[in-house]
């Protein structure tokens, strides 16, 4: 299969995250939607990788996996400390800043 | 297959048979982008993190198929082991009460975020489209010596500053989970004494009655039967009243309606007693 179409399906990966984390509101979807797009992006980055014909795509991939799994652990705890504070994980309640 | 899959090299990249390689990549195209629509479409949080995972695996194959065998396994291990996990963790602290209500806050948000998305694929597409993308060069020096020979030696030559400041980010992460995750103590800890002086001073000495010992039904959510006949809803967990509510059960009118049942049968069964106490008379 030719490195198009596994872009092209990380697009399409990519926008789907991206309608999901404006669609949905709990703050746990929208961190799970984030994940499908930093997976889309890898996708992306290690086709290219095959593209080009080394191996810089691939280092990028595994940097972008570091990271993400960094920062779902700051996400998430931040996360289970407004569920403590509010009893609730829905992005509408954590309106504190507002008036 | 596996060696066959993991194996590096090869005219576009991949050693693979380029039919079993298109096959296989329809499949996992289509089953990715539609567990990615489910993720986004079902309401319960658990099911998102089942049908991420599915995902997930499935990119981790194309990495495979890819010439990137590391970056395959890494994705296994990282994503669905410790990141979905820890996504399931907190699905698990914050309660089965995540599932989404499907009010909108704001009017139009899902059709307009829908179009947002279409157009933003739309834009994608024919950009990448217009960018004439050949097909795979041949992995001359990159895969030559290995794939994880080539990723060990570009992360430790080229990105290796990059690399080292990854350990202080993973630290600092480390560190801000312990400090937004950890609570602080505001009051002593309770001692076995404190304990026993609430207990007594509260009036109810023994523990709560334990749920499920009505005899019809052993389930844990069946309030118990006190010896007076009455049953207690004290005795049923409060989340698994929750849960019911929110499955739409009522064990109190099952109970009740057992208890009329038991009622009415026991009538008959009088009845029936006299019936034949007169017959033998």
């Amino acid at each position: 299969m030719s490195p198009a179409a596994y872009v092209f399906l990380s697009v399409i990966l990519f926008v789907i995250g991206g309608v999901g984390v404006l669609v949905r509101r709990n703050a746990i979807l929208i961190f799970m939607s984030i994940e499908l797009m930093l997976n889309a992006c890898n996708l992306a980055f290690v086709s290219f990788a095959r593209l080009h014909g080394n191996l810089n795509g691939q280092v990028v991939a595994f940097f972008v996996m570091v990271v993400a799994a960094a920062e779902v652990v700051v996400g998430l705890a931040i996360l289970m400390a407004i569920y403590r504070a509010r009893r609730s994980a829905s992005v509408d309640d954590a309106s504190l800043l507002k008036n | 297959m596996t060696p066959l899959i993991l194996a590096n090299g090869g005219a576009h990249g991949t050693n693979l048979d380029p039919i079993f390689s298109q096959v296989l990549f329809w499949i996992l195209a289509v089953l990715a982008v539609s567990s990615a629509l489910m993720m986004i479409l079902v309401r319960q949080a658990v099911h998102c993190a089942l049908f991420l995972a599915v995902v997930m695996l499935s990119l981790a194959v194309m990495y495979a198929m890819q010439g990137a065998p590391f970056l395959a396994f890494v994705q296994v291990i990282v994503y669905t082991g410790a990141v979905l996990m820890l996504f399931l963790f907190v699905v698990m602290l914050i309660g089965m009460t995540s599932a989404e209500s499907l009010v909108e806050t704001i009017r139009g948000q899902r059709l307009w975020a829908a179009l947002a998305g279409i157009a933003f694929a739309v834009l994608l597409v024919v950009g990448i489209g217009h960018a004439a993308i050949g097909s795979a060069a041949p992995q001359t020096s990159a895969n030559g010596a290995g794939n994880l020979t080539g990723l060990a030696k570009l992360i430790f030559t080229t990105y290796v500053f990059p690399f080292e400041v990854t350990s202080a980010l993973l630290i600092t992460a480390a560190l801000g989970a312990m400090v937004l995750a950890h609570r602080e103590r505001t009051s002593p800890k309770p001692t076995q004494r404190d304990v026993a002086r609430r207990k007594i001073a509260s009036g109810q000495v023994a523990p709560e009655p334990p749920p499920g010992v009505y005899a019809l039904h052993n389930a844990v959510d069946m309030p118990a039967m006190l010896p007076d006949g009455t049953t207690t809803t004290r005795s049923v967990s409060n989340a698994v009243v929750q849960r019911d509510l929110q499955l739409g059960r009522d064990p109190e009118a099952d109970v009740a309606s057992d208890l009329a049942a038991e009622e009415r049968v026991e009538k008959e069964r009088q009845i029936e007693a006299a019936a034949r106490g007169r017959e033998d008379q």
